[in-house]
């Protein structure tokens, strides 16, 4: 077990190193960079302007400003959003809880769908019981998630349900085939023939085993929905981070879209090693 | 799943043909205005109505799919190709260089990639030309989906390289050129064409949804996530209902594509 959890442990330090390293790199690189905005000042003298280019002289050097760069995310340092005048960490506080919450909504009512439906579908069995979440989820993931968050904001309803539905399909897809190849694994089959329960069968033998195997949808929900976070934030006008991000990439705020991406990184990376280490504990317990 | 399965290959057939002969098809272009039709409803000439500039909305969706359609296969070909090099080369040589790219691709994996996307966009210049953003927004989504195809290519070609035939070829004293070439490379040829086409519709609607953030394709020249950046406004669309065709084709060509690959999936070998 420890090994294992040392192993996520350098894996999102790793992460942390060279999502800190691109990062900084397209930051140095980004156009506008280095450029201050007092130099425009006509009232500086020469020698004023030349102190202010000597004090920025250290971040020219790409390693220096790398070491820089992680000392100051190391402190919650972020850096400065040079469209929207105002530290990064600032905005970041402003906004993220804003998300968090939506993300939570989404990813759990997305989860509660596509899990819902699933195990109706295995439950019931029956071809036709199938079609109906099939096709819907077929055409959830027909539409991208910009044109679900226009739907949304249409019939009035909020944009954090939006994410669910982007979740949901994938989840359904992915529940609906694990439980359905564990519905039909001997140990169930023999259950049945001791005539038990079709929901004690349905719940104790085919969920329960399958349920770390299903944690594992956690991670790959949560990387969904923050994709999905930025268009239907977007459109639904909801000022969290993926507004945000969005309004720095047509402003060309790199310090602010380089540190959200690396921090929504981490924080995805945190979330996929929890649901692996569920059902790496499972298969060790097994 | 025969007869759904006939119906969208037709379909995307049929759009495909559609776009491609657009010219010939249509009688006016995607960027020329009538000034005196300006947000007219549907008619014999306009089947889909005008925009806001007077345009052809109907002659707009045909050179719209023509770039959706043609430029999300070439980045799934880019993808596949980074994919194919990358995994490819990871699964055969195994040992430290597939435990690092496998930690590489884990990484890029946990980035969500709009936000990767948006980043990148954000570096190169946003005042380009029509045909140079679409250049772009087709190279970056190629450039950063190679992800996914990588991790399913390293574990083909990792098992494709256990295989006994590899094994009796590396027995016979076969060089690593040829057996990658000769016996690897045949092999891998229907996890790549997989690959290849599930990363099309996964394009199709990135380009969509970047189109409709504004960071897509740049006008005059329209594409689907353009297009779709008009139903912004309900209230336009509650008065010109015809302003989703855009939306409707775009599901309904994803959908198709699924489909086969769905039916492509059961096919038994």
């Amino acid at each position: 077990m420890l090994p294992v959890l040392l192993g996520h442990l350098r894996r999102i330090l790793v992460t942390l190193l060279i999502g800190g390293l691109a990062g900084a790199t397209l930051v140095r690189l980004g156009p506008g960079f280095g450029v201050d905005g007092r130099e425009m000042d006509g009232r500086l003298s020469r020698d004023s302007i030349e102190a202010i280019r000597a004090e920025r002289a250290s971040e020219n050097n790409i390693g220096a400003f790398y070491l820089h760069y992680l000392a100051g995310l190391a402190r919650g340092d972020l850096g400065f959003s040079r469209s929207l005048n105002r530290p990064v960490s600032e905005l970041l506080k402003e906004r993220l809880p804003l998300t968090l919450g939506s993300l939570a909504y989404g990813v759990l009512g997305g989860i509660g769908i596509g899990l819902g439906l699933a195990l109706l579908a295995v439950w019931w069995g029956s071809p036709g019981w199938e079609l109906i979440p099939g096709m819907l989820s077929g055409v959830c993931v027909a539409l991208p998630s910009a044109v679900i968050a226009l739907i949304f904001l249409w019939i009035g309803a909020p944009g954090r349900w939006a994410i669910a539905l982007v979740v949901f399909p994938h989840v359904y897809r992915y529940a609906k085939n694990l439980l359905a190849a564990s519905y039909r694994s001997p140990h169930v089959l023999g259950a049945q023939a001791k005539g038990l329960g079709s929901l004690r069968v349905l719940f104790a033998h085919v969920v329960l085993p399958a349920a770390p195997e299903l944690a594992a949808l956690a991670g790959i929900s949560v990387t969904l929905a923050f994709g999905a976070a930025i268009p239907i934030e977007v459109i639904c006008d909801t000022p969290g981070v993926g507004q945000l991000v969005w309004k720095a990439a047509l402003d060309r705020d790199l310090p602010v879209l380089v540190n959200i991406t690396v921090l929504i990184a981490l924080m995805t990376m945190i979330v996929n090693s929890l649901a692996d280490l569920a059902l790496s504990t499972r298969r060790s317990t097994a | 799943m025969k007869i759904a399965r006939s119906l969208a290959v037709v379909l995307l057939a049929l759009v495909s043909l559609a776009s491609l002969g657009a010219g010939w098809l249509w009688h006016s272009s995607y960027s020329d205005q009538d000034r005196e039709s300006i947000s007219a409803p549907p008619s014999a000439r306009f089947p889909l109505g005008t925009d806001d500039l007077g345009r052809d909305r109907f002659a707009r969706l045909l050179y719209g799919t023509r770039v959706s359609l043609l430029l999300a296969p070439a980045a799934a070909l880019l993808s596949t190709l980074l994919a194919a090099l990358v995994g490819g080369t990871a699964g055969y040589l195994g040992g430290r260089w597939e435990k690092m790219v496998t930690a590489g691709i884990d990484l890029f994996l946990s980035l969500p990639w709009l936000f990767l996307l948006l980043a990148v966009r954000a570096l190169l210049p946003l005042n380009t030309s029509p045909v140079t953003s679409v250049l772009i927004t087709f190279l970056l989504l190629g450039c950063l989906g190679w992800a996914t195809p990588a991790r399913v290519i390293r574990a083909g070609t990792r098992s494709l390289a256990d295989a006994d035939h590899v094994l009796q070829a590396r027995a016979c004293g076969i060089s690593r050129t040829r057996l990658f070439w000769r016996h690897l490379v045949p092999n891998l040829r229907p996890i790549l064409l997989a690959q290849f086409w599930v990363a099309v519709p996964v394009f199709i609607l990135s380009e969509a949804n970047l189109g409709l953030l504004g960071l897509g394709v740049s006008e005059p020249l329209p594409s689907w996530g353009s297009m779709l950046r008009e139903l912004e406004s309900y209230t336009a669309v509650q008065g010109n209902p015809w302003m989703v065709a855009p939306a409707i084709l775009l599901v309904l060509v994803v959908i198709s594509f699924q489909v086969v690959l769905r039916s492509e999936d059961r096919t038994p070998c």
